[in-house]
């Protein structure tokens, strides 16, 4: 389905994020390679910014607001480019990669 | 070392890079393990085996039945008992050579400094948000490093905190990774939403693991690594099971161990608990508050055949027990769409575990009839009411 206009990435969800994604823990999702203007955002190369932004808007099937804050994801969540601390990357302003993999953690407290 | 000792460590003393001098080491150490349930009880079992010399355990608790499936130090004989003192028994018919130093108490700004300085390594196996930041901010203020482990349901986390690095530097701590606390409603309890018994098991022994190395210095604690700051996850239902998630350096912004003496301020301040929203409710206190459209079991007991009783827990819980009437919605499906809920001509007397669920769907019953909407009731303290006041023989969990 991937052509120059849209991009594919994996994303992974744990401690407890899936239950905001169907209880899927790994999905594969191709979004528009372009980011449309939003805010601020003049149009750009996708980016996690417009990811999360597309996310909260065509993937979650629980209340946004267990996800998101405002632009970025709610505190609590980690979020892991390639399996890196996506702060070691550039946050919301790092642009996505053809077969990158995002995962999405939740911080856990029980013992 | 005594000549038993020999022989009782030989197995791991003989392992490359490990001999006389690392058994010596964990024998010289002081490990200090702040809760003892479900991680701690794993951890501490393995340090006392592996012969760390001094161990504290830190916990406030009595152990309850309910802990039995993972908190594997404590039996059925010492229900009622101190956990602390249930552990520190345990580990002395596994090793009486170990010095279990027992702190009957739960951690607090006062006591945490007192506590944790005379310790060379922490770790956290508690379950709350506000003690893990204070654990961390007082190792931060203390230089010690802090061995965190977290689970629940199927998942596990590991994480060392505040490690040394090769730099002279220190690794993040718990804040510069969690900066915010999520707000509570997001933070369930292994009471709430369960967990497997070997999943703390798995993370508890990783924590006692990475402890002896850190103590030893093995693998990627050897004096001449780096040091590589990660976040290992961990889950009995993904494929692989673990990742190892390499993580941010310290924030030059955080406030505990960004600036000198940032820490110890915030551990002398302790708002912890307002850190993390205030006080966590008691569940069991407000499902069985008054209120408007409540109705008791005995109301619900002398109603029960001419009502629709709707109970609106998980299928799972609705499997352990339910009222042999009772018609099963789960609350997400109800929310989703109230109305297709209610059987027409009938009262509704909607019910949970403890009385806050029901509350939810009540009022959402409610909400979508406008009109008529006082035929909805929902039942105060649940199926634990029921059992306490009604049934005896009722299951309870």
């Amino acid at each position: 389905m991937e052509d120059e206009k849209t991009i594919t990435v994996k994303l992974v969800f744990g401690g407890g994020v899936e239950v905001l994604f169907s209880n899927k823990r790994n999905q594969s999702i191709t979004i528009p390679a372009q980011a449309p203007a939003s805010g601020s955002h003049p149009s750009r190369p996708a980016d996690l910014r417009y990811l999360i932004l597309w996310m909260s808007e065509s993937l979650l099937t629980d209340r946004k607001e267990l996800f998101v804050d405002g632009e970025t994801v709610r505190p609590g969540i980690l979020v892991l480019v390639n399996d890196t601390d996506w702060e070691l990357e550039g946050e919301l302003d790092y642009e996505l990669q053809k077969g990158d993999e995002v995962v999405f953690i939740s911080t856990l407290h029980g013992g | 070392m005594p000549l038993e000792d020999y022989k009782r460590y030989g197995r791991q003393m003989i392992l490359e890079d490990f001999g006389l001098p690392a058994q010596l080491k964990l024998r010289n150490a002081r490990v200090l393990v702040i809760g003892a349930g479900g991680l701690g009880c794993p951890a501490l079992q393995y340090l006392a085996a592996a012969g760390i010399g001094t161990i504290g355990i830190v916990d406030p608790d009595e152990v309850d039945v309910s802990n039995l499936h993972r908190q594997v130090l404590h039996t059925s004989l010492r229900q009622g008992w101190p956990k602390v003192l249930s552990a520190k028994a345990a580990i002395e018919s596994i090793n009486p050579a170990v010095h279990v130093i027992p702190h009957i108490t739960s951690l607090n700004s006062t006591n945490a400094f007192p506590v944790i300085s005379s310790y060379d390594i922490v770790l956290d196996c508690t379950d709350n948000p506000p003690t893990r930041y204070l654990i961390s901010d007082a190792c931060v203020a203390l230089d010690k490093p802090l061995v965190s482990g977290a689970a629940i349901r199927y998942d596990g986390q590991l994480c060392v905190y505040n490690l040394p690095l090769q730099s002279g530097d220190r690794g993040p701590c718990y804040r510069c990774l969690w900066p915010t606390p999520p707000r509570q409603e997001e933070v369930g309890t292994c009471e709430e939403i369960g967990v497997l018994g070997t999943v703390t098991g798995m993370i508890g022994v990783l924590q006692a693991q990475t402890a002896i190395q850190l103590i030893v210095g093995l693998g990627p604690y050897a004096p001449n690594e780096v040091g590589v700051p990660t976040l290992l996850i961990y889950s009995a239902l993904a494929s692989p099971m673990f990742r190892s998630l390499k993580i941010r350096p310290k924030r030059n912004d955080c406030p505990a161990c960004g600036r000198e003496g940032g820490a110890r301020e915030l551990v002398e301040k302790g708002e912890y608990v307002a850190l993390c929203g205030g006080m966590r409710e008691d569940l069991e206190g407000s499902g069985k508050r008054k209120g408007q459209g409540r109705v008791g079991v005995k109301e619900l007991e002398a109603r029960r055949a001419e009502v629709d009783v709707l109970d609106v827990r998980s299928k799972e819980e609705f499997s352990i027990c339910h009222l042999p009437e009772a018609h099963h919605v789960p609350l997400n499906t109800l929310l989703h769409d109230p109305l297709a809920q209610l059987s027409p001509g009938k009262d509704t007397y909607v019910m949970c575990k403890l009385g806050n669920d029901s509350q939810v769907a009540a009022r959402a019953l409610r909400d979508a009839l406008g009109s008529g909407a006082d035929r909805v009731k929902d039942v105060v303290g649940g199926l634990r009411a029921w059992s306490r006041e009604v049934d005896q023989s009722f299951p309870m969990y």
